[in-house]
């Protein structure tokens, strides 16, 4: 595949490797905050790791739209599906995710609830049209990546009268999570958790641009490079931080520049501020209520708005007395501090989003590389170790 | 027509559908039958009419295997679930290193469903068995009411003899030996998810649904000790590989560069965000052998039309923990997990 | 962030603002209301149906360049 299969060689990852191997200062640590899901995704499928020098550390971050949702927002999801009997079509990410009480749409869908899976917004569309007579939601989550394809599907239903679709919307943004990280107390004042610098979202940038992360960078004094979503992607946007750290920079780079341009794509950008609008504030799972950090539809599109149409309350619920999803999320914590991991907690039997999301760390960790604890045949024990704090 | 015809009129198979009374074991099941299945699956056992078919069996350990098959959509690039129906029990059948001998089938069938449909589905396993040199000798039809099927599920069950002195199980397996797949993975669940509805894409691929017993049949005779033979169907084959780990209670390193995935198959993957390793599989199979007779054994392998991209994909190792580690394309390892349920596709 | 991939333009419906891309052998049919100006040949990245933006063929050259080039031993040029 043109454009794919370049960026997964071994060879180059070989000598890139070599490369931050020697650039990287032995005298200290580098914590790296990937903070996009499909980041986290590719390190551990490729095994990323296993090319670093061991003062290197990928931090997660909460770049995933299934591990921030909070779980009142999926009760409603499947409130929608039981209670209101709608046609409720979602993206294949949320289908498993532990609402409360363990229920989940995929539970909901057993049980006789008329849940969808579809790839896009477009496939809710059409069976809005192939069946007028039945009310359609779609459960629209994702970072700025993801919110252009619904605005585009909310002014498309506008324009061709259609009756029965809404749109039950948690579309969240990027730079307000990034602040909210480098500004929480124990990054800003105690340093418990140690991040030195950012690997940028890939094509959450390609929409928005470079240019927001400018604010962040500048404030917060940490380099920040957005970088493509393969594995020679990540390694090159890693040597570029290292190298910034190294020469004490904090600067704006894009390793990712075949798309992400500093404005973005400002059309996309355009129509979803037509569509839809910020929200004072919304509650992330792990970091609280974060303000001006999701997007709601606006006034001009209530029809569409399935919180209107249906009169959805959200409430606040606590996660599983010991999930350290929260901690995780804003990297406080790693998969193996948390109790539950591998024991209660585990992909069949998830409590918390990270282990039900692929892109979460602890599913992550859990499906590709938890062979790299103790006990296991590999020698590597870089990831098992307790982690000291930064200098 | 004369008075001592069975049946008023034939069964209009171009427009007619499936009754209620076609499962009452009345006239119209007999019809069925008679005008259907046995027409379609014509062989001296089944035309004896009796409730079971009754036949000697050659000296040997014998294996039975039975699959009930509930492919969506019935209909698929390269099969149907007719087809699937059959390859699939004699793969099971093969998996012991047996000789397929007799098949047994039932049907279940919702109301309504179109005869044509049917025709070409029982069809489609008639020409299936035929070349694989076995008969489908007995079975059974049933109705349910519209609504409480998919249209219809069918369950196969086979009767194969194993040859003497092979010893094939998935708890055989010793640090040092070979993983041996057959060919391409991914080709079956891929052909069948492209029609899926909310999913469509266009490509070229077809399902690999084939019956394996000729092969397995050349395999067995070049390499006796073949320690596990295995068809990485539902789960793909990362869940076949640690089921075999976890029964022999041994890791696995896979060379992931070794893993034969079609180009299609691979981009497929790649739009879904779904992973190959766990896609199923209907005409694959994995060989578990000593390390010194694996050459031997891919060479006979690539010899049959049905091994022709065989691959000696990694090898088995000693691990309390049965991992499946695998090194990646791209140099760093990772495991290739038992998977949970379904693999969904995934947008992040 | 999110599962988008570089998937080549085949075709394109203007008035329903949709074209069929190919990644690799694989085609499918995905909106274009987010990108101007696309020529059959042009590459897009494709993200839930959707393409999100032009793919830059020059831009990808000079990043796999600086890439090759990051990958180079310094003391090994000198000894070449």
């Amino acid at each position: 595949m043109k454009y794919v299969d370049e960026y997964r060689d071994g060879d180059l990852a070989r000598k890139l490797s070599a490369t931050i191997a020697r650039e990287a200062d032995p005298g200290r640590q580098y914590h790296i905050m990937e903070f996009c899901g499909g980041h986290t995704h590719a390190i551990f499928r490729y095994g990323v790791h296993d090319l670093m020098p061991e003062n290197v550390h990928y931090v997660h971050g909460p770049g995933c739209p299934v591990c921030v949702l909070p779980i009142g927002r999926i009760d409603n999801a499947v409130e929608l599906a039981e209670k209101h009997g709608v046609i409720l079509c979602t993206y294949g990410d949320m289908m498993r995710v532990p609402a409360s009480e363990r229920r989940s749409l995929i539970k909901a869908k057993a049980d006789g609830a008329d849940v969808r899976m579809v790839y896009s917004i477009r496939d809710a569309l059409k069976i809005a049209r192939e069946a007028p007579e039945r009310e359609v939601v779609f459960f629209a989550i994702g970072f700025e990546t993801t919110t252009p394809p619904t605005a585009v599907a909310i002014r498309e239903a506008s324009a061709a009268g259609l009756k029965n679709f809404s749109v039950f919307c948690n579309h969240v943004l990027t730079p307000a999570a990034v602040a909210h990280i480098l500004s929480s107390p124990e990054v800003k004042d105690h340093r418990t958790v140690a991040i030195d610098g950012f690997l940028g979202p890939s094509h959450v940038s390609s929409v928005i641009g470079s240019k927001p992360y400018e604010a962040a960078a500048r404030d917060y004094q940490r380099p920040v490079v957005i970088a493509g979503f393969e594995p020679l992607d990540v390694m090159q946007a890693t040597l570029m931080v290292i190298r910034q750290l190294n020469d004490g920079r904090h600067e704006v780079e894009n390793e990712y520049t075949r798309v992400v341009t500093r404005e973005g794509n400002v059309k996309a950008q355009q129509l979803v501020s037509d569509v839809l609008e910020l929200r004072e504030t919304f509650e992330w799972r792990g970091l609280g209520e974060v303000p001006n950090s999701a997007l709601r539809i606006r006034k001009l599109y209530a029809g569409f708005d399935a919180e209107q149409r249906f009169g959805i309350t959200t409430s606040k619920v606590r996660d599983a007395k010991s999930c350290e999803c929260p901690s995780i999320l804003r990297g406080a914590k790693r998969p193996t501090d948390c109790k539950l991991f591998g024991t209660v907690c585990t992909p069949e039997s998830p409590i918390g989003s990270c282990m039900v999301s692929s892109e979460g760390a602890c599913a992550a960790y859990w499906s590709y590389g938890r062979f790299r604890g103790p006990d296991a045949p590999s020698k590597s024990t870089q990831h098992s170790a307790p982690k000291e704090a930064a200098e | 027509m004369t008075l001592m015809s069975r049946f008023t009129s034939r069964l209009d198979l171009n427009r007619g559908v499936i009754d209620m009374t076609h499962g009452s074991g009345g006239r119209a099941t007999a019809q069925l039958v008679s005008e259907l299945f046995a027409r379609l699956l014509d062989n001296p056992l089944l035309a004896q009419g009796n409730d079971g078919a009754v036949f000697s069996v050659p000296a040997g350990r014998l294996v039975i295997s039975t699959d009930g098959h509930v492919v969506s959509p019935l209909f698929f690039p390269g099969g149907d679930i007719g087809k699937l129906s059959v390859t699939g029990t004699l793969n099971d059948l093969a998996m012991s290193g047996a000789r397929p001998l007799y098949l047994a089938a039932a049907f279940i069938i919702e109301e309504g469903f179109p005869l044509r449909d049917l025709e070409i589905i029982v069809a489609s396993m008639a020409v299936t068995a035929r070349e694989a040199g076995v008969s489908i000798v007995t079975g059974d039809t049933k109705v349910v009411e519209k609504g409480k099927g998919d249209g219809v599920f069918i369950t196969t069950t086979g009767i194969g003899v194993v040859p003497d002195g092979l010893d094939i199980s998935g708890s055989n397996l010793k640090p040092g030996d070979a993983i041996i797949v057959s060919g391409s993975i991914g080709d079956h669940g891929i052909a069948v998810l492209s029609k899926r509805a909310n999913l469509e894409f266009e490509t070229e691929i077809s399902s690999d649904c084939a019956a394996l017993h000729g092969l397995v049949a050349d395999m067995v005779a070049a390499a006796p000790d073949i320690r596990c033979l295995r068809d990485p169907t539902r789960g793909g084959l990362g869940s076949t590989l640690n089921e075999l780990a976890q029964q022999s209670r041994v890791g696995m390193r896979l060379q992931e560069s070794a893993i034969p995935i079609s180009p299609d198959v691979r981009a497929a993957c790649e739009l879904l965000g779904m992973d190959p390793l766990y896609i199923a599989n209907e005409g694959k199979l994995i060989a578990i052998t000593p390390a010194h007779t694996a050459d031997r054994l891919l060479s006979v392998m690539r010899n049959h039309p049905l091994g022709a991209e065989a691959s000696i994909i990694g090898e088995v190792i000693p691990d309390s923990n049965a991992f499946v580690q695998m090194d990646t394309l791209f140099g760093g390892r990772r495991i290739v997990d038992w998977l949970t349920g379904e693999q969904l596709p995934r947008i992040c | 962030m999110c599962l988008a991939l570089p998937a080549e333009v085949h075709s394109i419906d203007p008035a329903r603002e949709t074209a069929v891309v190919a990644l690799g052998p694989v085609k499918k049919e995905i909106s274009i209301a987010l990108v101007d100006d696309l020529t059959p040949g042009d590459f897009v990245l494709v993200h839930v149906g959707f393409a999100l933006h032009k793919l830059s063929p020059d831009e990808a050259a000079r990043t796999l360049d600086l890439i090759r080039r990051a990958g180079e031993d310094p003391i090994e040029e000198f000894a070449a």
